[in-house]
């Protein structure tokens, strides 16, 4: 590594007395890692651009953070409270789960494991009981990331009484005193999560980083899809990959459609009929191929094509 | 007099970041560890109350730091004591306790020595502090 860096190192290696001078960037970058972080995420999710450039903005800054305290340039935690929002199945939860990494890695984060919670973990059933609940997922949180899925169930508007309330004055509380200590992240669907902030000023302003996750093309649900398939080593034939890109097109065109999670559902019935195809025949011998391969027709009898599929 | 029970008592008092490492030691042993605090500090007083309850399938040491500086607001005054509980087979006890807050005057204890038959004596300690009610030692209202 240092090879590469050149004259600048050399210069370095002489007067090397703390506080340091100068930082060989190349070199932090690669000890760091996250590098690797950085292009895993960019091997394993498709699509999302406006979101891993946002994530690539904040590695940077975190890294050059990291080198101004290293410098002795006072400079306070940066916040890094995030909120995601976007449809469903737009991979909310899995870049959840990066970021810990990252943050962990440039030591933001001192566990760097992800507590995962709804409403349900955070709120209690009567008086009284919801701030021992939220403090203890706090607890178990603290030196990591506690993401929030659907978060904008905390506050029910309807409801004066509603004990939400309280789990988020305890959260904002520990989100501001505790910044060193906690990462937190908002995740929901964008319209509502718009009201959630709307009606939860104090949310909005304690959260640096709003990302929004697109939706996917069609191009993007298909390379996800094969993905998918080459993970459980399955493959589609040239035949079944035409019949799942018209397949795409049409389910996207109807009610309830997630995303990435739809395909995961629609690939999980595509192995049933398949195993169910290959299983009619019991008499025949069956190659590797065989059953690694998905044909036209376990695509094709999918009810998306009969126009059955449910309103 | 100060008192001297559990781990680290000879030690001057534990920093913050003392406790806080001692406590990510015990929990990457996968230890509960749990925050008792009393104003009776006989050697013999086993019977410490529970601030909350013991703090399981924690990560990492903020969280009981956070328990212990709200329990340090309400009883700052008293003794309290972190304890650590390992669950696994076979041992289900206490690995360690260590004290994290005393009052900030310790009085010491009276020894009585009572003359049994036949010039015997029997000793007694009692705390100078529980001459005064629960909860009003050491300074409480």
């Amino acid at each position: 590594m240092n090879g590469s860096a050149g004259p600048s190192a050399a210069a370095q290696d002489a007067g090397e007395t703390p506080p340091i001078e100068r930082i060989d960037l190349r070199r932090e970058f690669a000890e760091v890692g996250i590098g690797e972080v950085l292009d895993q995420l960019d091997r394993e999710l498709i699509g999302l651009k406006p979101v891993k450039t946002r994530i690539r903005e904040i590695a940077s800054l975190l890294l050059i953070e990291r080198l101004r305290k290293r410098m002795n340039l006072t400079s306070e935690v940066p916040t890094l409270h995030m909120s995601f929002t976007g449809n469903p199945g737009t991979g909310k939860t899995t870049v959840a789960l990066r970021i810990a990494s990252i943050l962990h890695r440039l030591g933001f984060v001192r566990r760097g494991h992800v507590v995962s919670v709804t409403r349900d973990e955070l709120v209690g059933q009567y008086i009284g009981h919801t701030a021992p609940k939220t403090k203890e997922i706090l607890k178990k949180a603290m030196g990591g990331v506690l993401f929030i899925d659907e978060a904008y169930y905390l506050h029910r508007p309807d409801n004066e009484r509603d004990y939400g309330q309280e789990a988020i004055e305890i959260l904002l509380q520990v989100m501001e005193s505790q910044r060193e200590d906690l990462v937190v992240i908002l995740a929901g669907y964008g319209d509502r999560m718009d009201k959630f902030f709307a009606s939860n000023p104090g949310f909005r302003s304690r959260i640096a980083h709003h990302i929004d996750f697109p939706d996917y093309s069609d191009d993007e649900l298909l390379a996800i899809a094969e993905l998918m398939l080459h993970d459980i080593n399955y493959r589609f034939s040239a035949d079944a990959r035409a019949a799942f890109v018209r397949y795409i097109a049409l389910r996207k065109t109807q009610p309830l459609f997630s995303n990435a999670r739809s395909i995961r559902n629609a690939l999980d019935r595509i192995r049933l009929r398949q195993a169910n195809r290959l299983v009619a025949d019991l008499d025949r011998e069956l190659t590797a191929d065989d059953i690694m391969s998905l044909e036209a027709p376990d695509v094709l009898a999918s009810r998306v094509f009969s126009g059955t599929f449910p309103k | 007099m100060r008192i001297t029970q559990g781990c680290f008592s000879f030690l001057p008092d534990l920093t913050d970041e003392q406790i806080s490492s001692q406590v990510q030691y015990c929990l990457s042993k996968g230890w509960a560890v749990n925050i008792e605090f009393t104003d009776d500090p006989h050697p013999r007083n086993s019977f410490w109350e529970m601030w909350g309850l013991p703090m399981f399938d924690l990560r990492d040491a903020a969280g009981v730091l956070m328990e212990l500086n709200e329990c340090r607001k309400v009883y700052g005054d008293r003794y309290i004591r972190m304890s650590a509980f390992d669950s696994t087979h076979g041992w289900e006890s206490l690995r360690l306790s260590f004290i994290v807050n005393r009052p900030k005057d310790e009085p010491g204890f009276h020894l009585e020595r009572h003359e049994a038959s036949g010039r015997n004596i029997r000793y007694t300690t009692r705390s100078y502090a529980a001459d005064r009610p629960e909860g009003t030692r050491y300074g409480g209202k």
